[in-house]
């Protein structure tokens, strides 16, 4: 019952680019095309997990024991970087059709915020293990579910005529923040769902 | 006069959130109310200078092939050497802005002006671009962050101009953040012109 919470919690009520603004780079750059929006949220949602799984055992067999959580930024960073690049090269020998799909948005994965938020607020929440996946794995269906909303929208704004100031970025921008006041619909489901399955 | 200008380009010309569009999540995320803008944007000019002055010092001991990793070594630590100083000195306000202090690592205003700027030009140009850059930015967040403030409740660094029912609580959310940026970037367009 505890991971539907964090599962459904991750994904309408606390989703992560509308309500924590994090991941908002390629939410706002790569979001022109519905194909090319899904293709980054599959992206975001692999490299997001496993670097989850690999930042939670840095923090908790190497940083901890160590005491040396001060050095928590830069472990952090310097392993999702490693990683981001491992997964490229794994991709292309395995896999190469998944490569040809994903390999594009992998760099640009590096410097996302959500990854190293999701990783640093894993630690914050004092998550276990499994509680730290779910959330992973449920925040980033959250990233990519507002992605792909969020491309359609912005597919159909293409036949709509802007003022002229507004065209691009700043229609995009009210756009989604339209986008966030619908998710704000969700607040509250969450205290709801804790009470009904009595937590 | 040279170096004033470019300054001058950074607030201006090049200024990050309004026309080159980069940093956009502490942007959005920490601009509820003036004061925590100014916050955030001075925290960043202060990586932002010193991670220029670093890397224009040491760009010709580093190999073009890791230059991009050794970057963000060298700005990893200057974020955690600001979460340190902003956890003994201004405790609350590091609270306020939460996540988003470590996130600066990710910011890519302060990756671009290292590949764009430090990395070509001597460390005094590297400095100003910093400032200037760093200028831009607060100027740019502690505007957003005043407009929100004014909006959503009627106050601006914390002075009460309207009267305390008059705030509309949407713009301290979530959805204000991408409704006044927006029309923030607009109104700048139509000035431009």
């Amino acid at each position: 019952m505890e991971y539907i919470l964090i599962f459904i919690t991750a994904i309408f009520v606390n989703n992560i680019v509308l309500s924590q603004f994090l991941g908002i780079c390629p939410f706002l750059g790569v979001s022109k095309k519905v194909s090319t929006a899904s293709g980054m949220g599959a992206a975001v949602t692999f490299v997001l997990v496993l670097a989850t799984i690999v930042t939670y055992l840095i923090q908790h067999y190497v940083l901890n024991p160590n005491g040396l959580q001060y050095l928590q930024t830069i472990a952090f960073i310097l392993v999702i970087a490693a990683l981001v690049q491992m997964v490229e090269i794994i991709l292309k020998k395995v896999s190469p059709s998944l490569y040809q799909a994903l390999g594009v948005f992998l760099p640009l994965i590096t410097t996302n915020c959500c990854i190293l938020g999701v990783a640093i607020l894993v630690i914050q929440k004092d998550y276990d293990l499994l509680q730290g996946i779910v959330y992973a794995a449920s925040t980033a269906l959250g990233f990519a579910l507002a992605m792909v909303v969020f491309a359609g929208l912005r597919e159909q704004l293409q036949f709509s005529k802007v003022p002229k100031p507004f065209d691009g970025m700043p229609i995009a921008l009210i756009t989604a923040g339209l986008l966030a006041m619908a998710f704000m619909g969700f607040s509250g489901v969450d205290g709801g769902l804790s009470r009904l399955f009595g937590l | 006069m040279n170096n004033f200008r470019i300054i001058l380009n950074g607030i201006i010309k090049e200024n990050p959130t309004f026309v080159l569009l980069l940093g956009m999540c502490p942007t959005l995320g920490t601009t509820s109310s003036a004061i925590n803008g100014m916050s955030m944007g001075l925290a960043t000019m202060f990586v932002l200078i010193l991670s220029n002055l670093i890397i224009s010092l040491i760009k010709n001991l580093i190999p073009d092939m890791v230059r991009i990793p050794s970057y963000i070594v060298v700005i990893a630590s200057l974020v955690t050497i600001l979460q340190m100083v902003m956890q003994a000195y201004v405790p609350d306000i590091y609270a306020t802005l939460g996540l988003f202090i470590p996130l600066i690592v990710v910011n890519c205003i302060i990756l671009g002006r290292a590949e764009a700027f430090a990395a070509k030009n001597n460390p005094l140009a590297s400095i100003c671009d910093g400032i200037g850059i760093g200028i831009g930015f607060t100027l740019a967040l502690t505007l957003l962050g005043a407009v929100r403030e004014f909006l959503g409740t009627g106050a601006v660094f914390g002075f009460t101009l309207q009267g305390e029912s008059y705030g509309m609580l949407l713009f301290v959310l979530a959805p204000g953040a991408f409704i006044a940026l927006g029309y923030l970037i607009a109104a700048v367009n139509k000035i431009k012109k």
